[in-house]
């Protein structure tokens, strides 16, 4: 049993997390995708950034979080939703709504959004470094292991403190996420502009406002995901470009301008990345006495190496253009 | 005398053409007079380098529309090509089995990739869809697991025994060429996916397949020995070592210079001529030129692929040049966005606008070095004079890190208050 184990702590669990990151970071991009119509690199480095406030934070006020019993960034992080929310208002007011108003192509925003990542790229590292850091200054992370009751099981399932948080967090915003765009004003009239922005300025919406709220909802999203990804691992400043395609994969593949589909998309990016990167061989050895005895089993059974994990989102994102370019769950923009 | 000049240019007097050409002499000019002429040669070579892969990028944006953000992989596979060909043959492979086993292991590749395309087929044979897209399926996955176990020991045998497979002993212009070619499929693979589609996957499609290009690079240590780079690659002319600095960076400058001219004599032809029309109309209404009958798909993917062929073998000309094969120094940054900006500040779909931007952009982006250091040292001197504070000790290195984003800033604020550059495009209206 204790390959089994080994299968939920290496799948099971890691799935969950990085699919819940690439959920959260996907709904951004497909919000934005949307209403503006093009494509925003600059997301994954939003999410740096609110990694950043937050880690910020935490370093001027290491024992706040102590005091009310919760982890030190979890309490910054609604601190950091709220500048990032802040900054991407900022970027559009500055740099794509004059584009948008001279009514370029959506392309030439698309290469903005390159250049509002390098600057904020640069910014990141100019006052953070390269190198990467742990988001627990003064605090442990808290590990559990669960012991399983059998006794063929010797080791315990491994989950730490925020992949549970983070978890918790993923269904709240989704059941958040769904509530606000099908119960509220602002939430129809945001599906009003991404199917139809002309008839949505006709019928009285006011469309300024509803880019603005997409960018609260996008940049807010972008840092609660960036702070999990490094409380998860380590606050990494250019961890940008690696997140920038399963992120994509995960809103093409569940259907741009898709938000539930960004969330199924982004659970299958991250279980496709970590089924390919997890060693099948571990889970054969047991069933090793069903082969013929000429068979044998390759110690390394995975099918990819992990240094090529980003080859997997760049697959599904391939495999969903050439078959099904509107994505799973059919989305608006193609 | 001002009539004449009118009427041998009828659509004005190219001031700005002069005026940049001129920016850039004094340019320069000014590098020479203060680096010394080893530096600078070096430098204009390197900008001649950029200049053939922005000319690349400028077909793909300026002639057809197409933003290519992986600019990066395709100048590593060009490098790659210089390296693969150039090096000299490694006997401790060549000599031995190893050759004879990877080779046996890439027929069997290609049998398996006979086993599966014959699968993906069987629905000639009246097999079901479904049961032959499953079938096909679970082939490809269990022929990749057998091959990359058969794999594994090879390579790390060719890791252990011969360092890396070694070149093929080839001139280094050969590499060039076939360093193109594969970019340009590469290109065509892309290309093919994404061009029918959204320009904004095409974006997000290059970005991917650039940093899975230098991952390959990277991590199969028996092709490129990874990290541990390869060096010194041959040059096509003599060496510096026989003929001097100064000398052989000029020979090899003249040669840069050549390629240049040449491809540039052959983009304004094709620009004029009626392809270039056609690629044009595409860009700029790409109704009403499907309804004159053209096939935008098919069009877009020969730019597309054209400039990549281009962008290859300008990174091939570059990593000869550098001397080092190094997966790790291709940066988004050095290859990917400084050369958009070489391209959106020279001016899209301009040839010449390009070179010159190529040009000034890189002479700019060399002499920041220095520049954004001392900066950044004056700063800091003048913080702990003044404040007390402790500079931090990586200085050196976040300096750099400006650099990213005036990059960044120069990029958007090109876009929005110059978005043709410093030389538009010129399009002729026949009347």
């Amino acid at each position: 049993m204790n390959e089994l184990v080994f299968f939920i702590n290496n799948v099971v669990i890691s799935g969950a997390v990085s699919g819940s990151i690439y959920a959260i970071g996907a709904i951004g991009v497909t919000l934005v995708f949307s209403i503006m119509r093009f494509a925003h690199f600059a997301h994954a480095d939003m999410m740096t950034f609110g990694a950043l406030m937050v880690f910020m934070f935490t370093a001027l006020f290491p024992g706040a979080g102590a005091a009310l019993g919760i982890p030190t960034p979890l309490l910054m992080l609604p601190i950091a939703m709220v500048i990032t929310a802040f900054l991407a208002i900022g970027i559009d007011k500055t740099f794509y709504k004059p584009l948008r108003e001279h009514g370029v192509k959506p392309i030439v925003i698309v290469i903005a959004s390159l250049g509002v990542t390098l600057m904020l790229q640069g910014l990141i590292r100019l006052f953070a470094g390269t190198s990467s850091r742990s988001m627990y200054i003064e605090e442990r992370k808290e590990i559990f292991r669960i012991d399983m009751p059998f006794d063929l099981a010797t080791r315990p399932i491994v989950i730490t403190e925020p992949q549970i948080t983070l978890i918790i967090f993923t269904i709240l915003a989704v059941i958040g996420l769904h509530l606000f765009l099908n119960r509220t004003r602002m939430g129809k009239a945001m599906r009003a502009m991404s199917d139809n922005p002309d008839l949505a300025r006709v019928s009285g919406i006011n469309t300024n406002k509803v880019v603005v709220v997409t960018w609260i909802l996008a940049g807010s999203l972008a840092a609660m995901a960036g702070t999990f990804l490094s409380m998860d691992v380590s606050l990494t400043p250019d961890m940008s470009f690696f997140l920038l395609l399963p992120i994509f994969a995960a809103a093409i593949v569940g259907g741009v301008g898709h938000p539930y589909g960004a969330i199924a998309g982004g659970f299958l990016v991250g279980y496709a990345e970590t089924l390919s990167v997890f060693n099948w061989s571990i889970l054969l050895r047991r069933v090793h006495h069903w082969f013929p005895e000429w068979m044998e089993i390759p110690r390394d059974l995975a099918l990819v190496g992990s240094e090529y994990k980003i080859v997997v989102p760049f697959f599904i994102l391939v495999a969903v253009l050439v078959w099904r370019p509107t994505g799973i769950f059919k989305g608006k923009v193609i | 005398m001002l009539a004449k000049l009118t009427e041998k240019f009828p659509e004005g007097l190219p001031v700005r053409e002069v005026i940049v050409a001129a920016l850039v002499f004094v340019a320069v000019l000014l590098v020479f007079a203060s680096q010394g002429s080893a530096y600078s040669v070096r430098m204009l070579v390197e900008a001649s380098c950029y200049a053939i892969i922005a000319l690349g990028l400028t077909i793909q944006w300026g002639y057809g529309g197409q933003f290519n953000a992986g600019v990066m992989g395709f100048v590593a596979l060009g490098g790659f090509c210089a390296m693969l060909f150039s090096m000299p043959v490694n006997p401790a492979f060549w000599g031995t089995e190893l050759a004879s086993d990877l080779g046996r292991v890439f027929l069997w590749a290609l049998v398996a990739l006979a086993i599966v395309i014959g699968a993906s087929q069987l629905h000639r044979l009246g097999v079901p869809k479904k049961l032959r897209t499953t079938l096909t399926i679970i082939l490809a996955l269990l022929s990749w697991l057998i091959l990359k176990s058969m794999f594994a020991p090879v390579t790390s045998a060719i890791e252990s025994q011969a360092g890396y497979i070694g070149g093929l002993g080839m001139p280094a212009w050969v590499g060039w060429l076939v360093g193109g070619l594969l970019a340009g499929m590469v290109g065509y693979f892309v290309g093919h996916v994404c061009l029918g589609l959204r320009s904004d996957y095409l974006a997000i499609a290059t970005l991917g397949i650039a940093e899975i290009i230098k991952a390959i690079l990277k991590n199969e240590d028996w092709l490129t020995r990874g990290t541990a780079t390869v060096s010194p690659l041959p040059w096509p002319t003599p060496g510096p070592g026989e003929l001097g600095f100064v000398m052989a960076r000029s020979i090899y400058l003249v040669i840069t210079a050549v390629m240049i001219v040449a491809i540039f004599y052959l983009l304004q032809k094709a620009y004029n001529a009626p392809w270039g029309r056609m690629i044009r109309s595409i860009r700029d209404n790409e109704i009403s030129a499907q309804a004159m009958g053209k096939d935008i798909n098919k069009r877009r993917l020969e730019v597309f692929v054209f400039g990549c062929v281009l962008i290859g073998i300008g990174g091939g000309a570059l990593t000869t040049f550098n001397g080092i094969f190094s997966p790790d120094n291709y940066l988004p940054l050095n290859h990917t966005f400084l050369v958009l900006v070489m391209v959106i500040l020279g001016g899209p779909g301009n040839n010449l606008g390009t070179i010159l931007g190529a040009l000034l952009v890189y002479i700019i982006w060399v002499m920041s070095e220095p520049l954004a250091l001392f900066l950044m040292q004056g700063g800091a001197d003048l913080m702990t004079n003044w404040l007390g504070w402790e500079a931090p000790d990586n200085l050196s290195s976040r300096a750099l890190q400006a650099r990213v984003f005036v990059i960044g800033l120069l990029i958007v604020l090109v876009l929005r208050y110059a978005p043709k550059g410093l030389m538009p495009e010129k399009i002729k209206h026949v009347t």
